[in-house]
Formats: structure tokens, sequence, C-alpha cells
């Protein structure tokens, strides 16, 4: 995307249709580091790349506990995701203290994009510059969303999002189908593959990334390292064997494929939100 | 709330302050006792339909149990205006959760919850809703029965009842309730403790609705009365065992 003159506020339409600054804040998600979601009739898996700014300092939080039944994963400005995050667990628990049960999923994300809306229709404000990927279980069963800057929010039953997210999309694209009846080691499986794919040859290790599990009788939690790395010795060690018996790139050569941009839409005319 | 500019002349006044008109200090047209039971396929709620204005038996055809949403039902005792101030909330909180246009919906539990909140909160504001709430329903296959009163005390069981029916229907009920009654037995079990009431309570009257609520809807039935006979020996001669009483 170019400068031009209608992106300095977000009030401001293009001639085309478009609000740039809205765009624009789509853009940063696309910069922070991969997180991706799959889930199954009863389990939600949510897993994300930690990079560190340094060798001495902590990685980014990425993936936060909302409620016992609901998890989030963002990327983008980590700052904004903290903040969202603060703002759905308190939307949880006030939920639970007037109807003593859960916040149905459905209602926290049309929530969320109702307040993202509103940044994107006030001069005094800017867009939140963070996409969240909700997990969650109610009494309608399991539930992927994707909430972005825009104010829309869409179901999924994979989705990844942030820096070479492509990658694990085109992993997912071919296994989907198989997500819904899997099984829970099976979906942590396909979660930690898909995520290998956005490291472009990296080697994955439980020290670079965050797993994190809910479902029917399981709350929302993040996996402890000893347990991520388990599953990751397993399936390595398991060489060109994928869970689903599909061949899988040596770890080291990485996958040439994953060289698909994912900076920005392809189609440089078209209004991503459009899609 | 409490607090106003014009100071009450005395502790005795007989002037009422201004600041009282706000508030609720006492109920005017109330309704008497509410007696709901979880039975086989559901729950059995019944009341009669008067209306007291202090001792007088004024109003005698007022329907004390109503629909909530698709799951729920709820009778009330009491202060009979207040709980057609709790109706509008309930139908105000159904209407927001249906415009919501997804898979959820409020389930009896979160509604008697919602319910005392509501009450307690008016508690603790010194303003109550004068009333003693029963609330039942089922979801999911799931029998749910509640009670909730103007101070905000709220529970769950089996078998629930308010004002004199605590006093007269529950330890029928303690005795004669079981697990998978049918519904013929849970009515009578229910007429039992109605015509206790209707001997009893004086402000009960001989008109009443049992109501019905299981996974498919709820029944509201036509009002009926019980049968009563007054020549029980102990009626006869009321004062034969208290000489000077009346």
């Amino acid at each position: 995307m170019f400068r031009n003159q209608y992106d300095t506020d977000v009030t401001t339409w293009s001639p085309a249709g478009r609000l740039f600054q809205v765009e624009y804040a789509m853009e940063a998600v696309k910069q922070g580091s991969a997180a991706i979601g799959l889930r199954s009739k009863t389990h939600v898996v949510l897993a994300s790349v930690n990079k560190a700014n340094s060798e001495l300092s902590s990685h980014q939080k990425k993936i936060f506990k909302v409620d016992d039944h609901i998890g989030v994963a963002i990327a983008g400005l980590t700052a904004d995701g903290r903040v969202l995050s603060r703002y759905m667990r308190s939307e949880c628990i006030n939920y639970s203290y007037s109807y003593e049960s859960k916040l149905p999923v459905g209602r926290l994300v049309v929530q969320l994009a109702d307040k993202a809306q509103v940044c994107t229709q006030r001069s005094w404000k800017r867009p939140y510059g963070v996409g969240l990927l909700v997990g969650g279980l109610d009494e309608s069963g399991a539930h992927l969303y994707y909430n972005c800057p825009s104010g829309n929010y869409f179901e999924y039953q994979a989705f990844a999002m942030g820096s070479r997210s492509q990658a694990a999309k085109t992993y997912m694209e071919r296994k989907f189908e198989t997500f819904t009846e899997s099984s829970r080691e099976n979906l942590i499986k396909d979660a930690l593959f898909a995520l290998r794919e956005t490291l472009q040859g990296e080697k994955l290790t439980s020290s670079i990334c965050t797993v994190a599990v809910v479902g029917v009788d399981e709350s929302f939690h993040i996996l402890d390292k000893e347990t991520v790395q388990a599953l990751i010795n397993e399936f390595e060690i398991a060489g060109e064997e994928a869970p689903a018996n599909e061949a899988a790139p040596q770890d080291q050569g990485g996958d040439a494929q994953a060289g698909a941009a994912d900076q920005g839409p392809t189609d440089q005319g078209v209004a991503p939100m459009d899609i | 709330m409490l607090d106003s500019e014009v100071p009450a002349t005395s502790k005795n006044s007989s002037v009422i302050s201004e600041a009282d008109s706000q508030r609720t200090l006492y109920p005017y047209v109330t309704g008497t006792s509410v007696v709901g039971i979880k039975y086989k396929d559901g729950i059995l709620m019944a009341a009669d339909m008067g209306g007291s204005y202090g001792s007088t038996l004024r109003y005698k055809g007022v329907e004390r149990m109503k629909p909530v949403g698709k799951h729920s039902l709820i009778g009330a005792s009491g202060e009979l205006s207040d709980f057609q101030e709790i109706l509008r909330y309930l139908d105000e909180l159904m209407l927001y959760d249906n415009l919501w246009d997804n898979g959820n919906s409020l389930g009896p539990k979160e509604v008697h919850n919602y319910l005392t909140r509501v009450m307690y909160n008016r508690r603790n504001q010194f303003n109550p809703l004068w009333n003693s709430l029963v609330l039942g329903g089922v979801k999911n296959g799931q029998k749910y029965l509640g009670t909730v009163n103007m101070i905000g005390v709220h529970y769950e069981d089996n078998h629930v009842a308010t004002g004199f029916g605590n006093h007269l229907a529950r330890p029928i009920l303690r005795d004669e309730w079981h697990e998978n009654l049918s519904f013929e037995d849970g009515v009578k079990l229910l007429e039992k403790c109605m015509r206790v009431l209707l001997y009893r309570d004086r402000s009960a009257v001989n008109k009443l609705q049992a109501t019905n609520i299981t996974e498919e809807g709820v029944t509201i039935s036509q009002p009926y009365a019980l049968k009563t006979s007054w020549n029980l020996a102990a009626f006869k001669n009321p004062t034969v065992g208290a000489e000077g009483s009346w």
C-alpha cells in the first residue's frame, strides 16, 4: 500500500470507498508473529510463536485465558491485545455474576466486534491494531472466531494470522476436513505442524512456542513446556510420518512452499475487509 | 436515597417525609402463597388467584404465575404491582436475549440468578420489590426450581413455597414428595397443599390455577376450585377444648 491523501484520519473515506486507517491497522496484525487456532467438535487449540526481543528478555505473552471456557490468542500490537483481553475477562465475569452461567462465546465476540467498530467511527480514536483468535466452548459446541481491527468477525474451523501465516493456512487448508472428528491429541499435533510451517525451516522447540487447549470437561489452560516438547519430539522423531500418515518435509529443510507471500493482499485493488 | 432537604418533624411524625415517598414502605395489594414442586417431566406450580387489599379479599381474578421466555415460569406472592414491574424487567431481559439472534438462550438458572441480583440490589437501597418469587423451568432436560424473596434470600430445592406455604405446605411435601412423581400424583400433592392453605390461610381464595412446565413448554390451567369439607369434628365445635375461646 502506498501513502495517499485519504489516509490521515480514520474518519476519512477514500473515493473508492475505503478507510485506509482501518486497513493499515489490519497490516499491523500481519506484522505480528504467527498465531493459529483450530477446532474439533469438542476441543479448540490455540498456538503461537513466541519471539523474544533479545536473548536476555522474556517472551511476549500472546495467549490469554479469558475464562474457564474461553481463551484468546493475539497478533499485532500486543498492548492493544492485553487491554482487549482485560475487557473480555471483565465481560465474562460480569455475566457469570448476574446469570451464574458462562458467557456464550458468540456473544462475547459480537461485543468485541462492536467495540472495535466504535474505533473506526470516531475522529479522536484509532482502530485497535490487534487480531484476536477467540476459542471457546458453550452450550452450542466448540467455537473459533477471528476478530479483526475493522470490527468484523468470522467463525472458523481453523485460522492463522501474523507473519508467514500463509504457510500455516496452506497446511490447514489441506487438512481441515479431518479436524471436526479429530481427537484432542491429533488436534494439538496438527496445531504444532501448522505452527512449524510458519518458522521457515527454523527448528520448532517448546521454548519458542505456546500451545493452549480448551475442551468439554477441560478448562482453558496453557500447556507446559515439557508437555509441548514431548509432543514435538513425538512427531519429529516420527520423521516423514505426519499424524494422518501424510509425508512431511524434513524439519531442517523446512517447507519450500512456504515462500508464498502473506504480507498484504495480493490484489492491491480490493479492500481486505471486503473479502 | 434516605436523606432529604425536608427535615422530618419528629421520630413519630404522622407526616410521611418526602424521602419516604420515594421508596416502598409497605405492600398494598398482595397475593398469598405459591407452591412449586419438581416432578418426572418438569415443574408443577400452584397459586390461587386472590389479590388482597389488607384484610379485604378485593380481587379474585389475579394471575400470579407467568411464563418467562421458552424455558421458565415465575410465580409471585406479595405486592402485585411489584410483580408487574418484575415482569417488565423480565420482558426486557428476554427481548435482549432474543436480539442476539444466536443459538443461546437464558434458562431458568440464569433468570433466577438475575432476579436474585435485582431483589438484593433493591434491598440494599432500602427500596425493595415486596415479593417472594418462585422460579421454575426445564432446559436441555435439566429441571430447575428456585425461590428468591424481597431481601435477596435465594435457594433451589425439589419443592419450594412462599409465605404461608413455607409453614403449611413444605412439611407435607417433605413427607410426601419423592423423585419421579407422575403428573397426576404431582397435581394431587399440590392440591393437598393448596387445600390446607385454603382452610388455614385467611388470605387464600378458592379459585386457583396449576401450571406445568416441561421441555415442550408451559401450560397454565383454567381457574378451578377445590372441594372443601367443613364437617370435620374440629370445625363443628371449635371451642370444645378451649372454654371461653371463639
